[in-house]
């Protein structure tokens, strides 16, 4: 058994004797629901999770679901939904769930989000629905707000364990429809279309489906179960997989088009090409990317050491520059693979980090060291080439800067060197080239992202959409899900008119 | 486990791309051909497949295609033991399927009449050499081989390059065949002589690509070189088989795996080829070892 932070049982049994009280009144008042407790999920040990890869955080109880649910205000006019991406009817379904009507509930959330299951666990929620709840607002602590992720997570993870998680399908169109890549963007395109009766195909480059889902975000934050059941259902609904399959190069976009009878093809092929810093030693032994320190791990099966073919970096004192979510599963991912040091550069300050806000807290639980307005400005190798230290640049928070933020400025003379062996760099990716530099005629902005109509989706070629991180850049599964969902509406809609 | 099943023999994957043939080149080093129609339909010289032996624990191992056939749908690849995939590997046989085969990667080489060609193999660098060196021909270039070995049993395609080269120059470190010495030293002679190359391409270890660099450098001969760093994805997501050239980072697997030789930091790449040299050996150890206890194990069963 493993331990637990918080244990699921005692925090079962708080959540039934809150129910009870509250089953006992008549009607809920506002003032009601806003005395009842945030309810937190079960937490593994800090300690001894930091030594596996099993899922940190657990999901609600039924009971704690509803409890949770309770506590919502049921706003006339709800900002919650005005700060969800796609519109979720976030009051309906919590709703249907304190009525403990939890396939309706589900159902609700399905009209306008496909995966539940995985955004429930990854949505940057503190900055999106709940960062606008009126309960966070009137406790001025966001942390307060209902816990909207967390219901949505239940619910999916509830729909799983019934058994039943199909969309209908609706009769053969004749029509097909090329799907490239298989991250969320790919996923939600493949569900939609092959609703309307479309046979759908998604090409897939790698050897395994899921995207970013897959190589990169670990399984501690999001089973690959969680990823598997979500393909499985795809499956189930006749999409057809094609892994090992590069547009581009196994086949041209507009082959599959003129040549292999299909009426649309939407790119969704993510963020590639990881960017560097551009310090002096990024080239030396021991300094990767975090997508491949990632990639090893996850996708390639690095997390079971004595199984994969795929060697491991063996670190022991690791640093880890950037503050996103990228960062985070780096820094937590390195402990987990045995380093006894890992320490966080990052420029600003805590409070400007892009990851969410729970990654970065259970990072601190487990012991990962943060420095904030610090960034490494060399990188130092032994005669071997091979790492053995950062110099470490502080800075100091200047004027704000246009986008309102107080801009980190360099305290000159102020370094130190930091012993370490691997640094992982996790500052971000530039575009995918590999099928857009193959694709003659696929307008581009300067950035090498995809040029899309913002009302359809479409690209500058006829029949092809696009979305996700290919024309956002590295954005948010949500976001990803978001534009393939636009994406698919046009395709259907084209197709319909054929 | 997957592995203990491929290592045993007993079951390999049902699904996949065929092996069509498989034979030995040298002691160590397999060609085998492999059902792939549509890469064989696609790929052009210069270009690299991604090989798993398993889906779930293989790691990703870059090949260059040795050759293809689009009619009848199977590329080549030609591969040396060096390590615990390429071992395993060549316990695949005939009719055995690779799980995962994905391509074609990279830039095709960029082929042109050049005019006077001279194409540098050394050791399994003749293997990616070869389809190159046959582009050439069939653009009209005169083109001059040197092949180089260790040993006279370690050269391999002598006779298929022979077939389509203009010269074809062998040196072996120890003088068992051809002449005695490493390959810059005919090269040097045919940047000396009148007319010099118009253009070079030497596909093989590091340290012979170094060095052939440095050779033409002086006399000013373009010179391309095919590098073979670390991979894991191929498609230009990880970052993980960058190099230095001319001072800016390149990825291997999209912007190559061909550049400028005299532009490439060699050292570099030496030294980040040896990242996990550790890890390697010792999987390979654990193979071999493990090998063998099943094999005496099998002799057992059999008394
Ligand atoms: C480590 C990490 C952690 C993250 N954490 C979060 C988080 O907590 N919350 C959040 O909202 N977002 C997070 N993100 C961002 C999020 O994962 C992405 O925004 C999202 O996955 C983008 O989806 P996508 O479908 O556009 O592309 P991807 O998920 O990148 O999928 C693209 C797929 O296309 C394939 N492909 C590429 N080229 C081709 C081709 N030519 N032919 C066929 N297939 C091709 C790729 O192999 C890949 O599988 C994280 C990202 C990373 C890397
Ligand atoms: S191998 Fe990953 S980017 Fe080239």
């Amino acid at each position: 058994m493993p331990r637990f932070h918080r244990d699921p049982q005692i925090l079962n049994n708080e959540a039934l004797e809150i129910l009870e009280g509250l089953q006992a009144k008549a009607a809920l008042t506002p003032k009601d629901r806003m005395a009842i407790p945030l309810q937190k999920p079960a937490v593994l040990d800090p300690l001894e999770r930091s030594q596996w890869q099993d899922e940190v955080e657990k999901t609600y109880t039924p009971a704690q679901a509803v409890v949770e649910s309770m506590r919502c205000l049921h706003c006339k006019n709800p900002n919650c939904v005005k700060g969800c991406p796609v519109g979720i009817d976030i009051p309906g379904f919590l709703k249907a769930t304190a009525e403990g009507e939890f396939q309706k509930a589900v159902d609700t959330i399905k009209e306008s989000s496909l995966l539940p299951a995985i955004c429930g666990r990854v949505c940057p929620q503190e900055r999106q629905c709940q960062e606008n709840c009126m309960i966070g607002k009137a406790h001025k602590d966001v942390g307060q707000s209902v816990a909207i992720g967390k219901v949505e997570r239940f619910l999916a993870d509830w729909e799983r364990s019934q058994g039943h998680s199909g969309l209908e399908v609706k009769p053969e169109s004749g029509h097909k429809v090329a799907v490239i890549g298989s991250g969320p963007a790919g996923l939600v395109v493949a569900a939609d279309c092959r609703r309307e009766g479309h046979e759908v195909h998604v090409f897939e480059a790698l050897h395994k489906l899921g995207g970013v889902l897959r190589y990169g975000i670990p399984e501690f934050r999001l089973p690959k179960s969680v990823v598997d059941g979500q393909i499985e259902t795809l499956k189930k609904m006749g999409v057809h997989f094609h892994t090992d399959y590069i547009v581009g190069r196994t086949r041209k976009l507009q082959d599959l088009l003129d040549k292999d009878g299909f009426g649309a093809a939407f790119i969704g092929v993510g963020a590639g090409l990881p960017i560097f810093m551009g310090i002096p030693g990024e080239d030396y032994v021991g300094v990767c990317t975090a997508n491949e320190y990632l990639t090893r791990a996850n996708l390639m099966g690095g997390i079971n050491p004595g199984h994969s073919d795929t060697p491991m970096y063996r670190s022991k004192k690791v640093v880890v520059l950037g503050g996103g979510n990228v960062a985070m599963d780096s820094c937590r991912m390195a402990k987990r693979l045995g380093a006894e040091e890992v320490t966080v550069l990052y420029r600003r300050s805590r409070q400007e980090m892009p990851a969410r806000r729970e990654e970065v807290e259970h990072a601190f639980e487990e012991g990962i060291r943060f420095c904030f307005l610090e960034n490494a400005c060399a990188i130092n190798a032994d005669e071997n080439e091979r790492v053995k230290s950062v110099t470490v640049q502080r800075y100091k928070l200047g004027e704000p800067d246009a986008s309102g933020r107080r801009r980190p400025v360099p305290i000159e003379g102020d370094t130190y060197e930091l012993e370490c062996d691997t640094v992982l760099i996790a500052i971000g990716n530039s575009s995918n080239p590999l099928l857009t530099t193959a694709t003659p005629g696929l307008e581009l902005n300067a950035k090498g992202n995809v040029i899309v109509d913002q009302e359809t989706g479409q690209t500058s070629l006829e029949r092809v959409y696009a979305g996700g991180d290919i024309v956002l850049g590295a954005a948010t599964v949500i976001l990803a899900m978001g534009e393939g969902r636009r994406a698919a509406r046009s395709i259907n809609k084209l197709l319909a008119e054929k | 486990m997957a592995n203990l099943e491929s290592i045993v023999g007993k079951v390999t994957p049902r699904e996949g791309y065929e092996i069509l043939t498989k034979e030995y080149l040298s002691e160590n080093v397999v060609r085998m051909r492999v059902r792939a129609p549509e890469i064989a339909r696609e790929r052009r010289p210069g270009q690299f497949i991604i090989v798993q032996t398993d889906v779930d624990y293989g790691e990703r191992v870059p090949l260059t295609i040795a050759d293809a056939n689009s009619e009848e749908g199977w590329i080549a690849m030609i591969f040396q033991i060096v390590g615990k995939t390429t071992e395993e590997m060549s316990h695949f046989e005939v009719g055995d399927y690779f799980p995962v085969v994905s391509g074609p990667l990279g830039k095709p080489t960029d082929l042109e009449k050049f005019g006077r060609v001279v194409a540098v193999g050394g050791g399994i660098g003749l293997a990616p050499l070869y389809p190159i060196v046959q582009g050439l021909k069939a653009l009209g270039n005169h083109v001059t081989v040197i092949a180089g070995a260790r040993n006279k049993g370690l050269l391999i395609l002598e006779e298929e390059m022979r077939a389509v080269a203009d010269e074809y120059i062998v040196m072996t470190d120890d003088g068992s065949y051809g002449r005695k010495g490493l390959v810059t030293h005919p090269l040097k002679e045919l940047c000396e002589a009148d007319p010099k190359p118009d253009m070079v391409i030497a596909i093989g270890p590091p340290v012979m690509m170094k060095f052939c660099a440095l050779t033409t450098k002086p006399y000013g001969v373009h010179t391309l070189a095919s590098l073979n760093t670390l991979m894991v994805d191929g498609t230009g997501m990880c970052g993980c088989c960058r190099v230095s050239v001319d001072g800016k980072i390149r990825f291997v697997c999209v912007d190559g795996p061909e550049f400028d030789a005299h532009l490439v930091d060699f050292d570099n790449m030496i030294k980040r080829l040896s990242a996990f040299t550790e890890q390697e050996s010792e999987a390979r150890d654990a193979t071999c070892r493990f090998r063998a206890m099943v094999k005496e194990m099998q002799e057992a069963s059999e008394l």
